[in-house]
């Protein structure tokens, strides 16, 4: 099957989401459609799924114009979707999610499910997917979780699979799993979208690249050829600066000392075990690890959100294992949390109510009883200069915001005061590409000021980008202290499975 | 799948629309052609609501049935000093309850309990108003701080309840209702209440002291005649307290980003239990004020009775609704549902159109305001990517 978008035309009031926008996917192909957030890929989708009327141009199936007036007219078309979100019912089977909405049926509308559960260990065999059709969907990882949206693609007959920022929710190991599945899909002849704003993945497993600026398609390009400093400038629309520039570390004395820090959930399962770590003034360490081993809740626990079994926190010699968030916050540090949406931010709130949200307590923000609203506008039109926060005004709704600016709001708020340690956790995770690298150059220049900087990331890129000193987590300890000089990717990587290192801590 | 389909968001970089009305007029709009609907289908129900005249087919008759019966409503609530005391009167009890409801709610708290918190509110200030001797003035100051303090702590139990055990709020203020309700009813019978001389539930008379003087006093016309008390200004005076609460301080602030985001109240380093326990503490306190001021102003002539709570508690849910729990909102919806009540009494005496017609009124506007996108669709209103249905009913958490 060939696929193809001829002129699509989509405005939204006061913004033109896709401008005139060409592409085709052919059986057997993965076309990468690469684009910053907001670059107009998921409108594209959206339209190609029938979600939204394209307000100029036409869909082509095999050379004959068709159209979608809902999903359902798309899926019958032969186009799948994998959204970012899963549409999943978490209390469900495998097979009962995958069957959801076709239910086969038998006689007095009773639920084949005998027929659909061998057909989704059908299509897991066929398309290597590890599926067991009977497993309760809330038990397993979300790697697994997203095979089962691809396993109901499948059993709808799916010729061309949209893939949504398949990546942003996976593990490294999980990833490179995807990508084998992808090979998969195309060998069997299924054409295959991916979207992304990760130059990388893009180069890896396409055959051919679209790249989406401001809602127009700026040019095709051969992952064969194509360098990432090139794909990231025609996304951005300038050169991007992929490496993190910065001097060697000057780290002199210790400024946050964790000893023998231990952390338990709720049932005593041990969710920190016993961590020693030093950062220095002045240095940038980093915390690697696949998520789930213990980073949040270690996190948690330096800013005072979660409470130890054991063991010490120290700041510039001070003992604050005790102290609640809002004196560590006098104490200078501050906090990147991990979920901006559930933790760092209120969405509701206009960025100035924002910026005011964890020093409202104090000068300049307060005056006694009262916010002093007048001074926090005038703060806040001095960060959003500072921070390039790209909003109409301070007083605009930060839920309107794009994730990078959305970041940004939280990096100029947390950091544009005198502090001793910053803990950034996941600082650029669902950042447009421009914002990452203006992130990272905050982020060492907080470094280069003094301060001790504490980043915990996922992204291996991250963690290798910006550290002096990496840590890797592993089921709650700390297995490895490395030299970021001393090390590479490959060592990194192996200690994040867990195939490396021993308790050292 | 279908989540997908029932909130296609627009593209994330889409400009904020630049409307003409800042979106607090767009929701003012929205309230009053919500209003205007439900007149509109009320209407109607008069209309058919003459059998006779539906029989015969005699449009004109049912257009004047209409005509007359809105003119009395109009009448009855605002056509003359006396209606607008009336309305007055009867907005002033919905005022203090519906700020106790909007101020939980704002902290992310749905107050079911004023009722109980006003019972609570009215049996202190009644105590207070009959057992000690004391000059006008203080007399009532003392009377209402009492109303306050009781109601708070009614209202206060609940947040530490909530703080502490982690009890749904709406499950225990509901159930504190009940609690209220009956021991009213006991300690009315006690000695300690119980007006000489009577049976059933009814507590001694407050002294001349503590009543709270007539608004239109000075005109020296009767009292039956010109209801309306000096509570109301006590609850103006209210409404720009909580203005001032939850614009200006950082209380208020700290209210508002519990309410929004308790997640991120607590990464800021606020304290979400002691926020609970004070919003509580404060709505308990307001609705306290309006059983204190029903009892020493209004209508129960300066006793209570088992049952002057009325359903004061459940009218200032809708009434901070229909405000969208805003101070002048609130404000405003009580004056509404005191004029429907006023004017409702008039048609009923004139145009005998029954005053359940009111309740009618009220579900309707109710109905309309708690499902803007319906009057959206009857008025043909783009939507302004309004999240206020959501909001407003984000408290049953």
């Amino acid at each position: 099957m060939e696929l193809e978008l001829r002129g699509i035309t989509k405005r939204f009031p006061g913004v033109v989401a896709n401008d005139n926008v060409n592409l085709t996917v052919r059986g057997g192909e993965v076309l990468a459609l690469l684009g910053e957030n907001g670059a107009g890929k998921s409108t594209l989708m959206n339209i190609l799924y029938g979600l939204y009327r394209a307000d100029e141009g036409e869909i082509l199936i095999d050379g004959e114009t068709v159209h979608f007036a809902s999903p359902r007219d798309a899926i019958k078309a032969g186009i799948g979707m994998v959204h970012q979100h899963f549409m999943l019912v978490p209390n469900f089977s495998v097979a009962d999610n995958v069957i959801l909405g076709v239910e086969p049926t038998i006689s007095l509308g009773r639920i084949n499910r005998r027929s659909a559960r061998k057909r989704v260990a059908q299509l897991s065999r066929d398309f290597g997917l590890d599926l067991d059709p009977d497993a309760l969907t809330e038990t397993l990882a979300v790697g697994i979780q997203q095979r089962i949206e691809i396993v109901k693609v499948l059993f709808r007959d799916a010729k061309v699979v949209v893939f949504d920022e398949p990546t942003a929710v996976l593990t490294p190991q999980e990833i490179e799993d995807f990508f084998r599945i992808v090979e998969t899909l195309t060998a069997a002849g299924r054409g295959v979208v991916f979207i992304t704003h990760k130059l990388k993945e893009a180069g890896r497993i396409a055959d051919r690249i679209v790249v989406l600026r401001r809602g127009k398609t700026v040019g095709e390009a051969d992952p064969k050829t194509a360098t990432p400093a090139q794909l990231a400038e025609m996304m951005v629309g300038r050169p991007v600066e992929l490496v993190v520039s910065k001097t060697e570390a000057e780290g002199s004395t210790t400024m946050l000392k964790v000893s023998n820090l231990a952390v338990t959930d709720p049932d005593g399962r041990l969710l920190v075990n016993h961590v020693n770590l030093e950062v220095r003034a002045g240095e940038i360490v980093g915390i690697a690890g696949v998520q789930g081993n213990g980073q949040s809740e270690l996190v948690e626990t330096l800013v005072g959100l979660r409470r130890p079994i054991d063991g010490t926190v120290t700041l510039d010699g001070a003992d604050i294992t005790h102290l609640t968030p809002r004196d560590r916050h006098r104490c200078g540090v501050a906090h990147i949390p991990e979920d901006r949406q559930r933790d760092g931010l209120v969405s509701s709130f206009s960025i100035t109510e924002n910026l005011a949200l964890t020093g409202y307590y104090e000068a300049p923000l307060s005056k006694g009883v009262n916010m002093n609203w007048e001074g926090a506008r005038t703060e806040a039109e001095r960060l959003v200069r500072d921070f390039d926060i790209r909003t109409p005004s301070t007083e605009t709704t930060t839920g309107k915001l794009s994730g990078g600016n959305q970041q940004k709001v939280i990096v100029a708020r947390e950091i544009s005061r005198p502090l001793k340690l910053a803990i950034a956790s996941q600082p650029t995770r669902g950042v447009d590409v421009g914002s990452i690298e203006y992130i990272h150059q905050r982020l060492v220049e907080l470094r280069d000021k003094g301060v001790a900087v504490l980043v915990v990331s996922t992204e291996l890129d991250e963690i290798m980008a910006l550290s002096d000193r990496i840590l890797v987590m592993f089921d709650g300890d700390i297995i490895a202290d490395l030299q970021r000089s001393e090390t590479s990717h490959n060592d990194v990587g192996l200690y994040m499975a867990g195939a490396k290192g021993e308790h050292i801590s | 799948m279908t989540a997908a389909i029932a909130s296609p968001r627009p593209a994330p970089d889409a400009e904020p629309r630049h409307s003409p009305w800042p979106h607090r007029w767009i929701s003012v709009r929205l309230n009053a052609l919500a209003l205007l609907t439900a007149l509109i289908l009320s209407a109607l129900i008069i209309a058919i609501s003459d059998l006779d005249k539906l029989k015969h087919g005699d449009v004109g008759g049912m257009l004047t049935n209409v005509k007359d019966s809105y003119i009395a409503l109009a009448k009855g609530a605002f056509g003359s000093l006396r209606g607008f005391s009336e309305t007055v009167t009867y907005a002033t009890p919905l005022i203090f309850a519906g700020l106790s409801v909007a101020v939980a709610f704002k902290a992310g708290l749905f107050n079911i309990g004023a009722t109980g918190q006003v019972f609570a509110g009215g049996l202190a200030a009644v105590w207070v108003g009959f057992a000690i001797d004391i000059p006008a003035v203080p007399h009532i100051i003392l009377a209402m701080a009492a109303a306050a303090v009781a109601g708070g702590l009614w209202g206060g139990l609940v947040g530490l309840l909530k703080a502490r055990t982690g009890a749904h709020e709406v499950i225990t203020t509901i159930m504190l209702n009940y609690v209220a309700s009956f021991a009213v009813l006991w300690l009315l019978k006690t000695t300690a209440f119980q007006a000489h001389g009577r049976s059933d539930a009814v507590s001694r008379d407050v002294a001349k002291s503590a009543r709270l003087p007539f608004l239109f006093g000075f005109l020296h016309r009767s009292s039956i005649d010109l209801r309306a008390h000096f509570g109301f200004v006590i609850a103006i005076a209210l409404a720009v307290f909580v203005w001032w609460l939850l614009k200006k301080s950082k209380l208020g602030f700290q209210f508002r980003t519990l309410g929004a985001n308790p997640e991120a109240a607590r990464y800021a380093g606020m304290n979400p239990g002691r926020l609970t326990i004070g919003a509580m503490l404060l709505a308990g306190a307001f609705a306290g004020l309006g059983g204190g001021s029903e009892i020493l102003g209004g209508i129960n002539q300066g006793h209570a009775t088992s049952s002057f709570a009325g359903n004061i508690g459940f009218d200032a849910i809708a009434v901070a609704l229909l405000g969208r729990s805003s101070p002048w909102g609130t404000t405003a919806a009580a004056l509404l549902f005191g004029a429907l009540q006023a004017g409702g009494q008039e048609m009923q005496l004139q145009v005998h159109v029954p005053i359940d017609l009111v309740l009618v009124i009220r579900a309707l506007i109710v109905l309309f305001v708690a499902a803007p996108s319906l009057t959206r669709i009857i008025w043909r209103l783009k939507d302004s990517g309004g999240e206020e249905g959501a909001q407003l009913f984000k408290g049953w958490g």
